[in-house]
């Protein structure tokens, strides 16, 4: 059972709501303070990935953020129902669960020659999570999409 | 915090303050921003994101969308910024290799200079 589970409208006003949430838990799951900016901009990119899935095929379905204190690890995962919303690179091999790694500077340069104003391609969120989270996985099944990120954290004695 | 724009003209070159928050709820002000200065011939811009508190990929997304609208003209975008929790974002997406990133706006207006 998550430590704190969260569930909202996909809204991009929201995100913020969701990123401070994220923030809040890992501070108090112990995530070292220096990592805490790597949390919130993760778990933002997670859930602005999410809400625009949600916004192109399901905008009545709340995303769902659950933040587990497992200990040693604090645990995020950032869950769509947006059936077909699974980055090009996840349907190739990251179904199974498996982490999907991104190239930063390769998507950097498909996002300059291929931005276009409404919208940056799918894939570089997750590749901005993939240089911050040491530990992300992709999962991809015929209901959605949940992105997992994991940070170290301290075992709280209080 | 929400976002704060606003944008001054120094030495023919238009200066950005960005103050707040960008991201995928915030952004679009800023690309309007940015897209109505250069429809007003507005080519060179500096984008100072010294106030700047959080960046994510919509709102690289929009000051790359700027810098293609800009470089269309032939003119530039750069960047000022000195926050490590910024800068880390540019690194990691490998965008410090696409735009001019400078510690000050004077800086940022003297290397267009030289340019």
């Amino acid at each position: 059972m998550p430590t704190v589970e969260v569930t909202f409208t996909p809204l991009p006003a929201h995100v913020r709501t969701a990123r401070l949430v994220a923030t809040a838990v890992a501070r108090r799951s112990g995530v070292d303070e220096a990592l805490l900016d790597e949390v919130r901009l993760a778990v933002g990119e997670a859930c602005s990935r999410a809400v625009e899935a949600h916004r192109r095929h399901c905008p009545a379905e709340p995303v769902k953020i659950e933040m587990t204190d497992q200990g040693e690890r604090f645990v995020v995962v950032v869950s769509d129902h947006a059936p077909g919303s699974a980055p090009v690179s996840v349907g190739a091999n990251g179904s199974n669960g498996h982490a999907v790694r991104h190239d930063p500077v390769a998507d950097a340069v498909a996002l300059v020659q291929g931005a276009e104003e409404a919208g940056i391609p799918a894939g570089f969120g997750l590749a901005v999570i993939s240089g911050l989270a040491d530990d992300v996985s992709v999962s991809s099944t015929s209901t959605g999409v949940s992105v997992r990120m994991s940070w170290p954290s301290a075992v709280l004695t209080a | 915090m929400d976002l704060k724009l606003g944008h001054y003209n120094k030495d023919g070159i238009e200066v950005v303050d960005v103050e707040g928050e960008i991201d995928v709820y915030t952004a679009p002000r800023l690309r309007e921003l940015l897209i109505d200065l250069v429809n007003k011939n507005n080519y060179q811009l500096v984008v100072n994101m010294e106030k700047v508190e959080f960046l994510d990929s919509t709102g690289l997304g929009v000051l790359v969308g700027g810098l293609k609208r800009v470089r269309a003209h032939d003119g530039s975008l750069d960047l000022v910024c000195t926050q490590e929790r910024i800068l880390k974002i540019f690194r990691i997406t490998g965008l410090t290799k696409v735009f001019g990133i400078h510690n000050t706006v004077d800086d940022a207006i003297a290397a267009k200079g030289d340019k």
